[in-house]
């Protein structure tokens, strides 16, 4: 049976570029300028970010790889912990905020 | 065996081959000079690390010879290019000649560093009882230069990594340091902490390490130092046997060899220091001595410290293999901490 999200396929993330080779190395300039570069904000702040983003969007080899790197760039495992709460809280404030329009709408439908 | 796993074992090789990796490059390492002895006098420690390189414990038995100790003081007074003795083990403090090899080295007016691993100041000797709580005055009235391991500035990586209750202790322990003026600014005594990581990652940039350690000892513990080295974790022994039991010694090593650092490799320790075992045999580094991968001069003929000759020794060929990886990682890994920018 096939399966899906092994850990060893991060290691073909390269393999986009496969039928797709121009569009594939302008992404990883990209992503690596903006992830392995410290600019307006340092790397172990992206990586941060990365990390909350990875758990927002679900993606196991992005947990797996920013795990790391938020390690190799010092971040302890308190401050890792405290960047998936954010990302939790977003998704919590998003569906909530939500509710604005629930009421809007149910205010219509009462006399 | 089977050709296909001879086969397995000449690619092993052969992927992580770390002379190949200099070769390809056009990277000669030569030694520079020899400016330190490292003499790893016992193999004893109080703590159960489980990274430990040595395969320290409290139940090793193997330590320095009164004759071995006598020929290092010796190799020292003889050789006014040696200006650094680094005492290292086990936890050096337990070997029964200690403070006199310390005080007979300054007395040469050599630089004394011991690798000392805080809590011992605590525990004393697991095997005789006897009490190590001088340690702090002994060590300022020396003069002595301390580097100690702290793999972390918070208690979960550091007892994750040496024990329960260790960081506990070490916080102790370095309040005792600290009460004796070292890694208090003015005193001139030094107290340099070593970081490395937990586990199968490279360490953080250690300037930026260095300032959160300061920071956060300073806030929640009252404690100072001087400066942090971080050091790799060496793919050998103990973590060795860790990578092998989970599974990620291809991916560590992989990691290590995407990370090879030509600066790095400039700078790696064993251009500048030998080192020494119990047994007198002499070796690059601490690593290389734990593998018996022991030094040999030009005709192959290895070095000891009972017919030691310093031109002979500085014309030696420097052994790798592929565990030398880890020091040439990312911004690279010695006893002195990073070694590139």
């Amino acid at each position: 049976m096939s399966s899906y999200y092994e850990s060893e396929d991060l290691k073909k993330f390269g393999d986009i570029g496969q039928h797709a080779k121009k569009l594939a190395d302008d992404f990883f300039r990209y992503y690596g300028e903006v992830t392995g570069t410290d600019g307006a904000l340092s790397k172990r702040e992206k990586a941060l970010i990365a990390l909350a983003v990875s758990h927002a969007m679900k993606c196991p080899y992005c947990i797996d790889a920013y795990t790391t790197q938020c390690l190799e760039t010092g971040s302890n495992p308190e401050q890792m912990m405290e960047a998936v709460h954010v990302a939790a809280v977003m998704q919590a404030g998003i569906t909530l905020v939500h509710s604005v329009q629930m009421q809007n709408h149910l205010r219509k439908m009462v006399l | 065996m089977s050709a296909a796993v001879q086969l397995k074992l000449v690619r092993a090789k052969s992927k992580y081959d770390f002379d190949g990796v200099l070769r390809r490059r056009g990277i000669d390492l030569p030694p520079l000079a020899i400016d330190t002895l490292q003499v790893n006098v016992t193999k004893l420690c109080n703590q159960v690390c489980r990274h430990c390189h040595v395969d320290a414990s409290p139940s090793r038995t193997e330590k320095m010879s009164p004759d071995a100790i006598a020929r290092c003081l010796e190799i020292l007074e003889q050789n006014p290019q040696i200006t650094k003795l680094d005492i290292t083990g086990g936890a050096p403090e337990l070997h029964p000649e200690f403070d006199s090899f310390v005080e007979r080295s300054v007395a040469h007016g050599k630089h004394v560093m011991v690798r000392h691993n805080l809590t011992v100041q605590l525990d004393g000797n697991p095997q005789t009882k006897e009490s190590k709580e001088y340690l702090p005055q002994f060590f300022a009235k020396n003069r002595v230069e301390v580097v100690s391991s702290l793999p972390y500035y918070q208690e979960f990586f550091t007892d994750a990594q040496r024990g329960s209750g260790v960081f506990k202790k070490s916080m102790e322990a370095m309040k005792r340091l600290n009460d004796v003026g070292y890694g208090v600014e003015g005193s001139g005594l030094v107290l340099n902490l070593v970081y490395n990581p937990v586990g199968p990652y490279l360490p953080a940039p250690q300037a930026g390490l260095e300032a959160d350690y300061k920071r956060e000892l300073k806030s929640k513990f009252g404690l100072s130092f001087n400066g942090l080295y971080t050091i790799t974790n060496m793919p050998i022994n103990r973590f060795r046997l860790h990578l092998d039991k989970t599974g990620q010694y291809e991916a560590y090593m992989e990691k290590l060899l995407a990370a090879f650092n030509p600066a790095a490799a400039e700078g790696v320790m064993c251009r500048s220091l030998l080192s020494v075992s119990y047994d007198g045999r002499i070796y690059d580094c601490d690593f290389n001595q734990m593998l018996e991968m022991d030094a040999k001069d030009r005709s192959g003929r290895p070095l000891s410290i009972f017919d030691f000759d310093f031109a002979r020794a500085l014309g030696r060929p420097i052994r790798f293999d592929a565990h030398c990886l880890g020091c040439t990682a990312g911004a690279g890994s010695s006893c002195g901490g990073a070694t590139a920018a």
